[in-house]
């Protein structure tokens, strides 16, 4: 039924809508910016509420999925999606960047990314990733006059290409040995015996997304992407693609591999720990507070990683919870750096932060708040992340699942060193001089997310759990 | 009733959110400082208030958990609260040296006062939280977020090196809790609740509780702290303020002691006595080693941050004679501790506003300035040796009539550590206070303001009531300890 497949992919198809209708207002309109905002506004608001009241199942011979999961995935993708249009373009409107193209590219982005949350088959899986790429790319060099950011966009863009070509080798390979792209029926045609040809596509498509999640060993692009792009680009794409991403990934692994567990979880836990290792150890010694924060992020992703590779409903819910979580406190810290600046400098290094709290106090409790919850402090958001992930190793049953656990929470013991140094810098050390009054916008989001941070995530936390358990649940790992 | 528990625990927090409300964000004025002094100060006496009510409707009979709350949270997580004989009185404890530490704290501490107030009440709310806890995830968060606010105490309020004791003091404590975390993940993934009086009753397998035993032993004995992960006490109470030095010994401490007497011993009973030997021994070398190590110390804050050590040594030692006479005595030995390190912390106090430098050498006669503070160092010098009529006597006596049915050996060594500590609080104070005043410096020193002696009369009178009448401890605990250690006993099958 085309109008049933029509139903179910109504937020795609809403987005799609409103980025070429805003397009054409744009180019027409004498002052579009603030318009074309607003309109991107609200089809974001729009396409999350069309998600969640409308109707579940397969669209298009199964190539889309609306179910619990993808509208899980989606309401976090395009709320965030939707704070990051005034968060961006305050921050371009006060660099004299007036371009209209930023929301319809935010609008593309999450286009991608809704994509990405409910493919069904690895045709729309890819698709989704490269609609969402190809948007963040041009938002990294949004900057157009500015070299660093230029080089970051350059370096995302041919790092990411290069990913892309690796997820869709893989995904060649598993066609070519499945004989099917829909992931359903590529676990019917393995059933039994996952071959080393279907394996061999498999670890491909892993690396791929793992190079779009910023996992180690492909996080290397991770920094000086983050160093170079605008800040407020940073704030978007550090939180919703990566939970589209693993979103994906999840995907990929429960309903076309169910029975490969034990094959790629070694992979998984092998992923989970470089990531959690090296977002520990070199994190140790930045002092760009981007640079570290993209080390954070890397952990972070280690620990959603080590979540998944339980393989059971309870990880793949781990999952879900930390990276929701974890969009909105990584989104506040972006936005916290975005309100700060001296003489109109950004603030973006540790020693820029010296003093803060007598300036800024509610700044710089919020990005205490952030950094107490990155550490993985209870009962910050962080922590329940972390106690989901970790819950669901042990609970896997596998001693090496357990191994792995304890030793990605002594990692965490080492991260705690860089997340308390920054708030010893801001508590502690005296302050160097008067910083700019925060824009308004920027201040609102860096303090909302940080109230969401703690302590309102204590009353959130039912809500998220049972939304996150039937998300998984959708995915069908026992 | 009902309720009472979470009133007494975030009562705290309220003030402190009351204080971030009206003082959060403005410019520092004298008003405002002294606003946010009154609002700490009248929120820890309300908080007392609710405790003592909390103690005198408390039923002394009943062994089990008391003025329960329980709802449901989430991921069958539950917010449970409740007290039993063990943990009431360290409630008290808590609510009973707030107060005092905010008063100390009215005029040493100038700059910030609107946070430190707030770091305070926070840490209060916590610390009666960790007391208070039913369940096993709702205690690992109380037990770990008191770091938050005892690293900026430390590190914004404290001395010289404050900076490197917080970090110490933060990461040395993590790295045990975080294996915690792991046992306790585990524990509920092995029992399929979180519940801590069901965790009570379950019984894991022994090679389990081998491991889990180990993990909370981890973050107990960092806690608590015993030789030898002891190390990052010294640092953090030389560099915590005078307050900070008198919370971190008197309660925070006793988290350790009380985690071994609320999960070790109850939830795995075989693991506990399997491990008893390895604690004997620690304490024992804990009691000795740290002695010796304070008689040589320079700076009196250490001297009696060792002592501390050394005390708690006593502690661990009599929780682990499975003895009631052992465990009674470890649990007065923990709140008599508190009552009086917490006063030496507070002499320290005295002599170090009014001369900035905690050098033994520096000071010298005192006694002919500052008569009255003599006399209070004195009682309480007497109190950490163990004088009897002092409440420091019961606690050790006790402990090692416990330890000596079980362990001979370890209460010798041990008793010899009741000598060591006379040795060196006695020579501290001959130090301090006795022989003729030879530095010039001291000619002007004053004794101590009605405001200083009205912060230590609480202090006095109860060091002296419980060495008089040891009884008020115990009828609150007996019920509790006896069905404690006897449902150890049938679990590990004496």
């Amino acid at each position: 039924m085309f109008t049933t497949d029509l139903a179910l992919a109504a937020p795609q198809l809403i987005l799609a809508g409103a980025a070429l209708a805003l397009l054409v207002v744009g180019a027409f309109l004498p002052r579009p910016d603030r318009v074309v905002g607003f309109g991107a506004m609200a089809a974001l608001a729009f396409a999350a509420f069309a998600a969640v009241t409308g109707p579940r199942g397969l669209a298009f011979q199964g190539a889309l999925v609306a179910d619990a999961a993808s509208v899980f995935a989606q309401v976090v993708i395009y709320l965030s999606s939707l704070v990051a249009i005034p968060l961006g373009q305050g921050w371009f409107a006060r660099r004299g960047i007036r371009l209209f193209e930023f929301p319809i590219l935010i609008l593309l982005a999450a286009l991608g990314m809704g994509m990405m949350a409910g493919a069904g088959d690895l045709l729309s899986l890819y698709i989704g990733v490269e609609l969402q790429s190809l948007a963040l790319y041009v938002l990294a060099a949004l900057q157009r006059d500015d070299a660093k950011a230029s080089e970051a966009g350059l370096k995302y863009f041919v790092l990411g290409a290069l990913s892309s070509g690796l997820l869709l080798y893989g995904a060649s390979l598993v066609y070519g040995f499945s004989g099917s792209i829909r992931f359903d029926a590529i676990a019917a045609a393995v059933q039994g015996q996952a071959g080393t040809g279907v394996l061999f596509g498999l670890v491909f498509m892993i690396c791929g997304l793992a190079f779009k999640v910023s996992a180690a060993p492909f996080h290397m692009w991770t920094p000086d992407v983050y160093e170079g792009a605008p800040t407020p680009v940073v704030a978007y794409f550090a939180g919703a693609p990566k939970l589209a991403a693993m979103l994906l990934f999840a995907r990929v692994l429960a309903e076309a591999f169910p029975e490969a567990i034990p094959q790629w979880r070694q992979v998984l836990i092998l992923i989970a720990l470089a990531s959690v290792a090296v977002g520990a150890l070199a994190g140790l010694a930045q002092t760009n507070l981007k640079r570290l924060w993209a080390y954070s992020s890397i952990a972070n992703v280690g620990y959603a990683i080590l979540g998944l590779a339980a393989g059971t409903a309870e990880g793949i819910q781990a999952m879900l919870v930390f990276m929701a979580l974890y969009s909105v406190s990584v989104m506040g810290f972006f936005a916290c750096l975005a309100a700060l600046s001296r003489n109109g400098r950004p603030l973006e290094t540790l020693e820029d932060m010296a003093g803060l709290f007598q300036q800024r106090p509610w700044l710089s409790l919020s990005l205490t708040i952030f950094a107490l919850s990155g550490l993985g402090l209870p009962p910050f958001a962080g922590f329940w992340g972390k106690y989901y992930v970790f819950k669901a190793a042990v609970n896997a049953g596998d001693p090496m699942l357990l191994w792995a656990a304890v030793a990605a929470l002594v990692g965490s013991v080492i991260a705690a060193f860089y997340y308390l140094r920054l708030v010893k810098v801001m508590w502690l050390d005296p302050a160097p001089g008067p910083t700019d009054t925060p824009p308004v916008e920027a201040g609102v989001i860096a303090i909302g997310a940080a109230a969401l941070t703690f302590p309102v995530v204590l009353a959130l936390m039912p809500a998220i759990d049972s939304y996150a358990r039937a998300a998984a649940a959708a995915l069908g790992l026992g | 009733m009902t309720g009472i528990l979470s009133l007494i625990t975030f009562a705290p927090a309220i003030g402190a959110a009351l204080i971030l409300a009206l003082r959060g964000g403005r410019p520092a004025s004298p008003q405002g400082d002294d606003l946010a002094r009154w609002i700490a100060f009248g929120t820890s006496l309300v908080t007392l208030g609710l405790s003592v009510l909390l103690t005198l409707r408390f039923d002394n009979a009943n062994p089990g958990f008391q003025f329960v709350e329980d709802i449901p949270w989430f991921a069958g997580l539950h917010y449970r609260m409740g007290v039993d004989g063990i943990s009431v009185l360290f409630v008290l404890l808590t609510a009973f040296l707030t107060p005092i530490c905010i008063a100390a704290s009215w005029k040493s501490v100038e700059n910030r006062v609107t946070s430190y107030m707030v770091a305070f009440l926070l840490l209060e709310a916590l610390v009666i939280g960790v007391f208070c806890a039913l369940d096993l995830v709702l205690f690992y968060v109380f037990f770990e977020f008191g770091l938050a606010p005892m690293f900026l105490i430390i590190g914004i309020w404290g001395g010289k090196r404050r900076v490197y004791a917080a970090f110490k003091f933060f990461l040395y404590t993590l790295l045990g809790s975080v294996l915690m975390l792991a046992a306790v993940l585990a524990m509920i993934g092995a029992s399929g609740t979180s519940s801590i009086p069901e965790l009570m009753a379950f019984r894991f397998e022994p090679w389990m509780q081998t491991w889990l035993w180990l993990a909370f032993f981890a973050s107990f004995a960092v806690k608590m702290p015993m030789w030898p992960v002891h190390t990052w006490l010294p640092d953090a109470h030389v560099e915590a303020p005078t307050a900070g030095s008198v919370i971190l010994a008197g309660i925070l401490l006793k988290m350790g002691g009380y985690g071994f007497l609320r999960f070790s011993l109850p939830m795995f009973p075989d693991a506990s006595q399997a491990f008893a030997p390895l604690v004997f021994a620690l304490s024992a070398i804990a009691i000795i080693y740290t002695s010796l190590v304070a008689f040589r110390q320079t700076d009196i804050k250490k001297l009696i941050a060792y002592s501390s050590v050394a005390h708690m040594g006593f502690v661990t030692m009599g929780i682990f004679s499975f003895d009631v006479i052992g465990v009674q005595g470890a649990i007065f030995q923990m709140l008599s501790h508190g009552v009086i390190s917490g006063a030496l912390f507070l002499c320290v106090g005295v002599v170090y506003d009014r001369m900035h430098t905690r050098e033994i050498a520096f000071y010298g006669g005192l006694v002919k300035r500052m008569p009255v503070f003599a006399a209070v160092f004195l009682l309480f010098t007497m109190g950490n040796v163990g004088l009897p009529g002092t409440s420091g006597f019961v606690g050790e006596i006790m402990t090692l009539t416990g330890v000596y049915f079980s362990s001979t050996w370890t209460a010798v060594a041990a008793s010899t550590g009741v000598i060591l500590s006379a040795v060196y609080a006695l020579s501290l104070y001959r130090r301090v206070v006795l022989g003729e005043m030879t530095n010039p410096a001291l000619a002007e020193i004053t004794d101590m303001n009605l405001r200083e002696i009205l912060i230590f009369a609480p202090l006095v009178i109860a060091t002296l009531w419980l060495g008089f009448q040891p009884g008020l401890i115990f009828n609150v605990t007996a019920s509790s300890v006896d069905g404690l250690l006897d449902a150890f006993r049938t679990a590990v099958g004496h």
